[in-house]
């Protein structure tokens, strides 16, 4: 017997509203949207924090050659400049790129012909420094001991990375904010309609002596049921468009596109909105609850 | 138990519908409510189970004035008074023992408790059978007991009725109404609204006769001699 009321129904038969059906493939569509929407977001994220610790404490001197024969040969020119830049203040390490490693690096842009000798391929060295280094000082010296040589301090990429990511980071965030916008808004819909097609039991149970809390419960109650299921859809095919993408990234035959993989704790807070949503949808029906309900005396 | 003063009650703009309401009735009495139909029976119901609040007078319930009461403390009032609706105002999903249970589990009680009580009150309205049933599948008096074993679940301090007998055949209503007698043997508060004179004349109660939005109290006939 006890086990009869365990599996006894609401007191309001809201299950059967049409809009239950309805709010189970909304909150999945915008499960799934704010789960992409925060994968991209993190993946942009990681992409440039790989991107900023690799260039951020470095610098690169570009020498290129120089038309007509005029300045020394590149290999001295590229001797003098790491001359320089080794008794340079601030530098820890300076490493000439191969002509083998430049190849490899444009090959992505210009295919298997970057490795061909005929082009007129410019000469890197890759500096990394362990202090602070008089960048304008130190290409005015480069200059001098190696005609064409130019340094790059990256200040100009990290500020364009870092205010790219901002951006990206904003628009995901404001997207993530739409979407639960939306969300708040399908659970208001919902309830509210459910507090139209009960109205007659809401007030019966309302003047039997029921407090506001428990007809708002039995709102609660049925809007997370309806989240958790359309969010656990909305989860799988957000996790499963991901599992997708990351697959096809893999199959590109050049680098350009950044690796998408998500770290274990990225994965395990993607998990989460679903939840999130729930806890949202719950917020939302008690506070469209308990403000209809006082307008009852 | 309860206190009416000058009270008066209008919908909107309209003229009143109860006016100069003034009554009293004291712990464990038993009236009938009398009157026409569009009187202000169940006007006067309402205000009496806290539906509406009046336009103007005062009311004390319990001993509470209900003008300094708050929303919040409404409900736990609200608890102590049984209704039964004229339309018996069943939940059609719920079966008789949930309708039965509802006001137990707002007041929190455990399911066990329910079960056991639930039962033993639809017993006892002869119902045992039909626990399990939904109330599209009973008739009407069957609907009226199970409404009637609602209203008195938690053992009200007051059991207010309307027209509980307007849906049944005279034999159920005269069933009906030594239910309620023996309610009021244990102490509960009654008052029916009724037009039925037969019952009426048979249980001699007193009355509270509507006349036009206005009220009289038309004592019980003393008992004959004999």
């Amino acid at each position: 017997m006890a086990l009869f009321f365990l599996s006894r129904p609401s007191d309001l038969p809201l299950a059967r509203d049409p809009s239950a059906r309805f709010l189970v493939w909304i909150t999945a569509l915008m499960v799934f949207l704010a789960t992409l929407a925060l994968a991209g977001a993190m993946m942009v994220s990681e992409m440039a924090q790989r991107w900023d610790s690799g260039l951020a404490g470095g610098l690169t001197v570009q020498i290129a050659p120089l038309p007509g024969g005029a300045a020394a040969p590149l290999d001295e020119r590229v001797e003098a400049a790491l001359t320089v830049l080794r008794s340079s203040p601030g530098v820890k390490t300076a490493r000439a790129l191969t002509s083998a490693d430049t190849a490899r690096l444009l090959e992505p842009w210009l295919g298997p012909e970057a490795a061909d000798p005929l082009l007129p391929m410019p000469r890197l060295i890759d500096v990394t420094t362990d202090g602070p280094v008089d960048v304008p000082g130190l290409a005015q010296h480069l200059k001098s001991a190696a005609p064409g040589a130019i340094l790059d301090d990256h200040a100009v990429w990290l500020a364009d990375l870092r205010s790219f990511t901002g951006a990206v980071h904003l628009a995901a965030l404001g997207l993530v904010g739409l979407i639960g916008g939306a969300g708040v808004m399908s659970v208001i819909f919902s309830v509210r309609a459910g507090l139209a097609i009960h109205r007659h039991v809401v007030e019966l149970l309302h003047l039997m002596g029921a407090t506001d809390r428990y007809i708002a419960r039995q709102f609660e109650r049925h809007v997370v049921g309806l989240s958790l299921r359309g969010g656990m859809v909305g989860l799988a095919l957000a996790l499963a468009t991901l599992a997708g993408v990351h697959h096809a990234s893999r199959g590109l035959r050049a680098s350009l596109l950044p690796d998408l993989t998500l770290a274990p704790w990225q994965w395990a807070a993607l998990a989460l909105v679903p939840l999130a949503a729930a806890l949202l949808a719950l917020a939302t029906a008690r506070w469209t609850v308990l403000r209809r309900l006082e307008s009852l005396p | 138990m309860i206190r009416f003063e000058n009270v008066g009650l209008r919908y909107g703009i309209e003229s009143e519908v109860l006016r100069d309401i003034s009554f009293t009735l004291t712990p464990g009495s038993f009236h009938f409510m009398t009157g026409a139909s569009g009187a202000g029976k169940s006007s006067l119901l309402k205000l009496m189970y806290l539906a509406h609040r009046p336009s103007r007078g005062l009311i004390t319930l319990f001993g509470r004035d209900m003008a300094r009461v708050t929303r919040p403390e409404l409900p736990e009032l609200r608890r102590q008074i049984g209704v039964v609706f004229q339309d018996f105002a069943l939940l059609d999903h719920l079966s008789a023992l949930d309708n039965v249970a509802l006001p137990l589990r707002m007041a929190g009680a455990s399911d066990a408790d329910m079960v056991e009580h639930c039962t033993e009150i639809l017993r006892w309205v002869g119902l045992g059978s039909h626990l399990h049933a939904k109330p599209s599948t009973l008739s009407g008096g069957q609907q009226q007991r199970v409404a009637i074993a609602r209203s008195v679940i938690n053992r009200p301090r007051l059991l207010l009725a309307d027209e509980p007998t307007g849906n049944v055949d005279d034999g159920i209503g005269m069933r009906l109404l030594y239910l309620f007698e023996e309610l009021h043997k244990l102490g509960t508060t009654v008052v029916i609204a009724t037009h039925n004179e037969a019952l009426i004349r048979r249980f001699n109660h007193p009355h509270l006769h509507l006349d036009n939005g206005r009220l009289h109290v038309v004592p019980a006939q003393p008992a004959r001699g004999g």
